[in-house]
């Protein structure tokens, strides 16, 4: 299944850095979240846009996953020769992510 | 128990004017905070100012308080906001013109000044937070160099009798701070409650964000109402806990979802959110549904201010030009990268230098590049030229040579477009908070 039936998302900026939220809609797939979507596959997930690391910050009591990812936004907001300067769509990229239920 | 209600009267700078109108009359709120002030936005009213001195605030500031004003003096509402951005204190000359002529009496307004540190810097010795490189290296094409104040001078404001705060460049939370520690009476180290104040802060500053706006996706997060969505409305205890609520009869929704994604919006490690008042801890927060369009928040701590300041610097970087053409119908994307392909060989042909150049394919490639895109044939396309250069009249080519695919490109381009501008990139570095000297200003009229 996508990640999109599991859980939400949003991206924020701040400079060169991106991050994105990876929300589950209930708190019962939290675990399953966390197994599946792992800093390494966000980052192999965004190989062509994400020049640096990603990190992967928890929150349990939220359900709730942040990552944050290093050098992804062509120099940032304001000097970017992106089209999406702010990267706001990666979120909804994210959301195809495939997710196996069982694992 | 004292409760205190905050609304957010908007989340930018050229944010919906109405949503505010709408919280002053029906929001049972005692101040209504506006967040107008990007990080770039500043150095761009910097550039204002330089060539009008009474200009630099705001561009929307007029139209804001015209709205809001009479109303918010009849209820007693204070307002607090960043609009004053490069100029707060021509933009509080602007409110008093527009009480007068409002026939409102009796009104203080408090400018806050103190964060511009363009001239203090210049002799510190600074590195470059993004790049590690010295200050020096960008000192000559400074055009705005601002420390992010905490809630301080906003709370002197309120003490000395304003009504209405107008600031430059403070942390967007302490525009919802600076009411609660002045209300409660908080001690500004009292690190726990401090955090709690951002966590209300943070959750407020983008307005809709949190109310329905930025969220809706048909058939998984519907939102009602999303064409006339209400701002949020924070209720706010003396203990720090609050409730995110909205007027009942607005559009848009306030959930645990809407929530969540607020709360994370713009955070990098939850555990230490680097402010001027506090580093806050998200990762105890915990959200309640108690009704509809009702969340309580609590859980939010925090840990002593590092005593360090960020400093957002706007610096003359180069310049980008830019150009669009239009292909639709069978083959439209064959014909698009023809496009592409033909200004590579003009820019080549015409030496344009370029630091940096994308081509896109808008349908097909233009936001996540090849990887991510599907490889679906659509209807129509849409090329995009982006360049960055050293000069104006190089940026102005790329722009120029998309165009002449018109009469020299592929069959059936329509609809170019182009441009040609300054970039004012942003950089940061931490200052000492000794080295900044906030001030209050008042007019009363």
């Amino acid at each position: 299944m996508k990640l999109r039936e599991l859980a939400h998302s949003r991206t924020g900026d701040k400079g060169n850095t991106s991050n994105i939220s990876v929300i589950a809609y209930d708190l019962v797939n939290f675990p399953l979240l966390a197994r599946q979507v792992t800093a390494e596959r966000v980052k192999a997930f965004f190989a062509d846009i994400v020049q640096g690391e990603v990190v992967r910050y928890e929150l349990p009591n939220l359900g709730a996953l942040n990552f944050v990812m290093y050098q992804a936004l062509g120099g940032g907001v304001t000097r970017t020769l992106a089209l999406d300067i702010h990267g706001k769509a990666l979120s909804s990229a994210l959301m195809e992510l495939e997710i196996d239920p069982n694992s | 128990m004292k409760k205190i209600r905050l609304g957010s009267g908007a989340g930018y700078s050229g944010d919906r004017i109405e949503p505010a109108v709408e919280l002053a009359e029906k929001g049972n709120i005692q101040y209504l905070c506006f967040e107008c002030l990007a990080e770039r936005t500043i150095a761009i009213a910097q550039q204002a100012k330089m060539k009008d001195p009474d200009a630099g605030y705001d561009p929307l500031l007029v139209a804001r308080m015209e709205a809001v004003l009479t109303l918010c003096h009849q209820k007693g509402i204070k307002i607090i906001t960043n609009m004053g951005a490069a100029n707060p204190l021509a933009g509080a000359k602007k409110i008093k013109e527009i009480a007068q002529k409002l026939n409102i009496k009796g009104l203080k307004i408090a400018a806050v000044t103190g964060d511009d540190v363009l001239v203090a810097i210049r002799s510190q010795e600074l590195i470059i937070e993004e790049t590690g490189a010295d200050l020096s290296t960008i000192k000559d094409k400074l055009v705005s160099a601002n420390a992010y104040l905490g809630a301080g001078p906003i709370v002197e404001a309120l003490k000395g009798g304003a009504d209405i705060v107008i600031t430059g460049r403070v942390a967007d939370p302490a525009l919802f701070i600076a009411p609660l520690l002045h209300e409660f009476g908080w001690s500004p180290d009292d690190w726990n409650l401090m955090g709690q104040a951002t966590v209300v802060g943070h959750l407020l500053e983008c307005a809709g964000q949190i109310t329905g706006g930025y969220f809706a996706d048909p058939g998984f997060k519907d939102v009602p109402g999303v064409g006339h969505l209400g701002f949020p409305i924070a209720e706010v205890g003396a203990d720090g806990s609050v409730v995110i609520t909205k007027v009942d009869d607005a559009g848009g929704m306030v959930t645990l979802s809407t929530c969540k994604e607020q709360l994370l919006y713009e955070i990098h490690n939850p555990a230490t959110y680097y402010t001027p008042d506090v580093i806050a801890n998200f990762t105890g927060v915990s959200m309640t549904e108690i009704a509809k369009d009702q969340i309580l928040v609590t859980g939010g701590t925090g840990a002593a201010r590092t005593g360090l300041l960020k400093v957002s610097l706007g610096y003359v970087d180069s310049y980008i030009g830019e150009g669009q053409i239009s292909y639709a119908g069978p083959g439209a994307v064959n014909r698009g990268y023809l496009a592409l392909d033909i200004i590579k060989e003009r820019l080549e042909l015409t030496g344009v230098k370029t630091q940096e150049i994308r081509y896109d394919l808008m349908g097909v490639n233009s936001l996540h590049g090849e990887k991510l895109s599907n490889g679906h044939e659509p209807y129509e396309v849409r090329v995009r030229v982006a360049g960055r250069t050293e000069t104006m009249p190089e940026a102005i080519r790329i722009g120029n040579e998309v165009e002449t695919l018109y009469t020299n490109g592929p069959a059936g381009g329509g609809g170019a477009w182009k441009s040609a501008r300054e970039v004012v990139a942003m950089v940061s570095v931490l200052i000492p908070a000794s080295l900044v000297h906030p001030i209050v200003h008042y007019e009363v009229i």
